[in-house]
Order: structure tokens, then sequence, then C-alpha cells
């Protein structure tokens, strides 16, 4: 591992840990941690293997510490809390306005797996080993975080209500 | 007889993660479901939303911070992760000795580990990442300063268990700052720190581990914005590690590998 192969990775990092947490301090922070964890790791890296995984995992390990340790994740209590005041789009476009926020809603782990695929492109299988998880849970939370922020995005009142998550 | 199509089916069928026998009947079975084809349509314009609002961060400047730790462990709160920066230098047992307990207590633990990671971890490199973590510090940049360089010759020499002593530099522009303690792969390893009158550092690593290694001539590593001429002469390794260009370097490395000759 060198650092010009990390430097080369450093903005996908950056774009989805602001995804990912929404603080622009705070995203860059957790890159931060995670390019210094790499470090400490120097040794279990494995040449030839896919730098970029690596680096996506252990940023998503750090993310988990830090909810498990730090402040809670603002998840919506009730109906009456996350309804945005979304209108009805008439073009197909989303408002990016609106998609920051309604981002948030959507629990992280559905987010995180969301996020992998439709902003990082990863393929299944890449989110799966990033994240450890088996491919059929990458599946289910991708199309439970689609359709979520798809809810929340159209105010789609027939959907299903939202579960308090945790 | 075609299966129900499940939402992770035709969410696999949108990023083409389908079987292609499957997709045929997805698409089939699409042609009778509007308003799956728009959650599909909605799923499609999430993706380009997402990009549409995060993509400027790829162009976005690096902060300074963010492009030292691509290279090594950044100094702010350096303290709190002390273990990890230890780790990645191959410096855990450096004698920082007030910490006491705690510190006792985390060598314990994380001491095997470092061994293996020196162990695997190369000369240039352990050098390179000892000179990215140690030269950027401002308040403690090295163990025992250049003032009491007889204290430090003496230190370092009973340290490694022969005579150490930095090369003077002046001439080329480098004065001594000072030095400090590190482990190396199976016992402690020097290092000395130098800077210029524009403040640039310059830390000589030195190893007294080669017992089985042949002497190789001069050899140049790159790490990242390091870089580092080493070289092995008998029991000592050597290595020369600074973020200027190679060959300014190489005219310092000629000089420190002259003068260590002479001795």
């Amino acid at each position: 591992m060198d650092s010009t192969a990390i430097l080369a990775e450093l903005p996908r990092l950056r774009r989805y840990a602001r995804a990912l947490v929404g603080d622009k301090a705070a995203a860059d922070d957790l890159v931060q941690d995670t390019l210094e964890r790499a470090w400490s790791r120097l040794a279990r890296w494995r040449p030839g293997s896919d730098l970029r995984t690596w680096l996506f995992a252990i940023m998503h390990n750090l993310r988990i510490d830090q909810l498990r340790h730090g402040a809670p994740e603002c998840v919506p209590i009730d109906e009456e809390a996350h309804v945005l005041p979304v209108r009805a789009s008439q073009s197909d476009r989303i408002e990016l306005d609106n998609l920051a926020e309604a981002l948030a809603q959507v629990p992280e782990e559905q987010r995180a797996v969301l996020l992998l695929i439709s902003l990082e492109e990863m393929s299944y299988a890449e989110v799966a080993a990033t994240l450890d998880i088996p491919l059929g849970t990458v599946m289910s939370r991708l199309s439970r975080g689609r359709e979520r922020l798809r809810q929340i995005l159209t105010g789609d009142r027939a959907s299903p209500r939202l579960r308090v998550v945790r | 007889m075609n299966a129900p199509v499940t939402d992770p089916e035709l969410n696999a069928f949108l990023d083409g993660e389908l079987a292609p026998a499957r997709r045929a009947e997805v698409e089939l079975w699409l042609a009778a479901h509007p308003d799956a084809v728009m959650r599909l349509e909605h799923y499609l314009a999430q993706r380009e939303a997402l990009h549409r609002l995060f993509n400027p961060v790829l162009d976005e400047a690096l902060p300074d911070a963010l492009q030292q730790a691509a290279v090594a462990p950044a100094p702010p709160g350096w303290w709190r992760r002390w273990p990890w920066q230890q780790v990645a230098a191959g410096v855990l047992m450096a004698c920082v000795g007030a910490a006491g307990g705690w510190f006792a207590r985390d060598h314990q633990v994380v001491a095997p580990l470092a061994s293996t990671v020196a162990s695997s971890v190369p000369l240039p490199r352990q050098a390179a990442v000892a000179h990215a973590v140690f030269s950027p510090d401002v308040k403690r940049p090295v163990e025992i300063s250049a003032e009491h360089e007889d204290q430090l010759v003496t230190w370092l020499s009973k340290r490694l268990g022969t005579a150490v002593r930095p090369p003077h530099l002046g001439p080329l522009g480098f004065e001594l700052i000072g030095g400090r303690l590190l482990p190396g792969n199976n016992g402690p390893v020097a290092q000395f720190m130098y800077h210029d009158a524009s403040g640039q550092r310059l830390t000589l690593y030195v190893s007294t581990e080669n017992a089985g290694n042949r002497d190789a001539a001069f050899r140049f590593a790159r790490e990242g914005a390091v870089n580092v001429f080493y070289w092995i002469d008998g029991r000592f390794g050597y290595a020369l590690s600074a973020g200027i260009p190679k060959d300014e370097l190489a005219r310092v490395a000629t000089a420190v590998y002259e003068q260590l000759e002479r001795r």
C-alpha cells in the first residue's frame, strides 16, 4: 500500500462519508480516522486486493463504533415528526434541497447500502464484502432503503408507516 | 411458471445484478405492473440526484489534515491516537516514561502486534512512517534536543549497544534538532532529526538489527510525500527521509554516508 494509491481513493471516501454522515466536518473526521486506522493496519493489507473495498470497510467499522459509543443516530420517532414539506414534484427530477434531509431519515444501515450502490456504484458482491454482510442482506437493505427514500421524497402516504427503529 | 417478482429482485434488475433468464421474466412482469415501473423510475432518479448532490465533493480541494493523514496520522489529537500511531510507525515502545500505568497496559496488549507489524515492514517504510509521525510535531519532535547532544549520544549508544553519533550536516544547511529512541523489529533504533532555515525537516533513522544482511548500496524509495534514501553497512541500516526532491536528498545522503564511513 502506498500513499499515492490512498490519495487516489480520498475523494470517493469523502463523497461517501459526506452522504452517509451529512455534516461536512464530521464526515472529514471520519475519513481522517479511516486513514489513520488504515496506516495502523498496514500489515493486514494484502497487496493485490481491492484497496477501495478495504478502506470503505475500515470506514464502515469506525462508523459503527461511532454510532455505538457516540451520539445516538437521529431517528424519527413518529409519523408527525418526519413529515417533510415536500411538494409533489411535477418533474421526475428530485429537488436536491429535499434529498439531503430525506436521506438522513433513512435508517443508516439501509442508507449505507443504498449509497454504496447508487452513489459509489459498487456491485452487490463488493458491498457484501465491504460491510461484511450476506448478499441477501445487501439486497433487502437496498430495496428497503430505496423504497423508504422514495416514500419520504414523494410523501407517499399509502405506503406502510415508518417503524420506530432501535 | 414464473415465481413472483420480489422487491429485491426489482432492484437487482435495475442494478444489472439479475441473471439473464430471470431478467426476461421480470421485464415481462413489469409490462403488467406500471406501478412497479414508476418506482423503478424513481429509484433511477434517486441515483441521478445523489450524484448531482454529492459529486461536487469529488472536486473539492482536500483539507490539509486529510492530505497529511493519507501519508500518516496527523498531529492533531495525536495523544488520543497514540497507540494507533505507535503501531503504525512500529514505534510502540518509545520511552515516553511519564504515562506510567495505562501506557504499560496498552503496551502489553499491543506490543505483540507491533512487533508483527515491524517485522513485516521494510527499513525505508519504517523510516518514512517514523518521519511522517514525528517531523510535523511542533512541540515534541525529539526526546533529547541538540543542546544536550552529549547526553543524546551517550543514551542512544547505550540503548543501541554500539556507538551512535549524529552526523553534522551544517555545511548542507541542516542543523540537528535532536533525536529519539524507537522500537525496531527486535530492539531499539534511533532517529535523528534535522531542519534547515526554512523549517524543512529531515530525519536519519539508524537501525542496528541487520546482522543477517549483506551490505547494500544506496537505494531510493518513495513513500507518499516522503522520499527516502537507505543503505546497509554491516549491522547498521540507515535511512534518510525528507519531503524534499530526490536529488537534493541524494546530496545529503552522500554527505551522511561519507561522514559515517570516516568514523
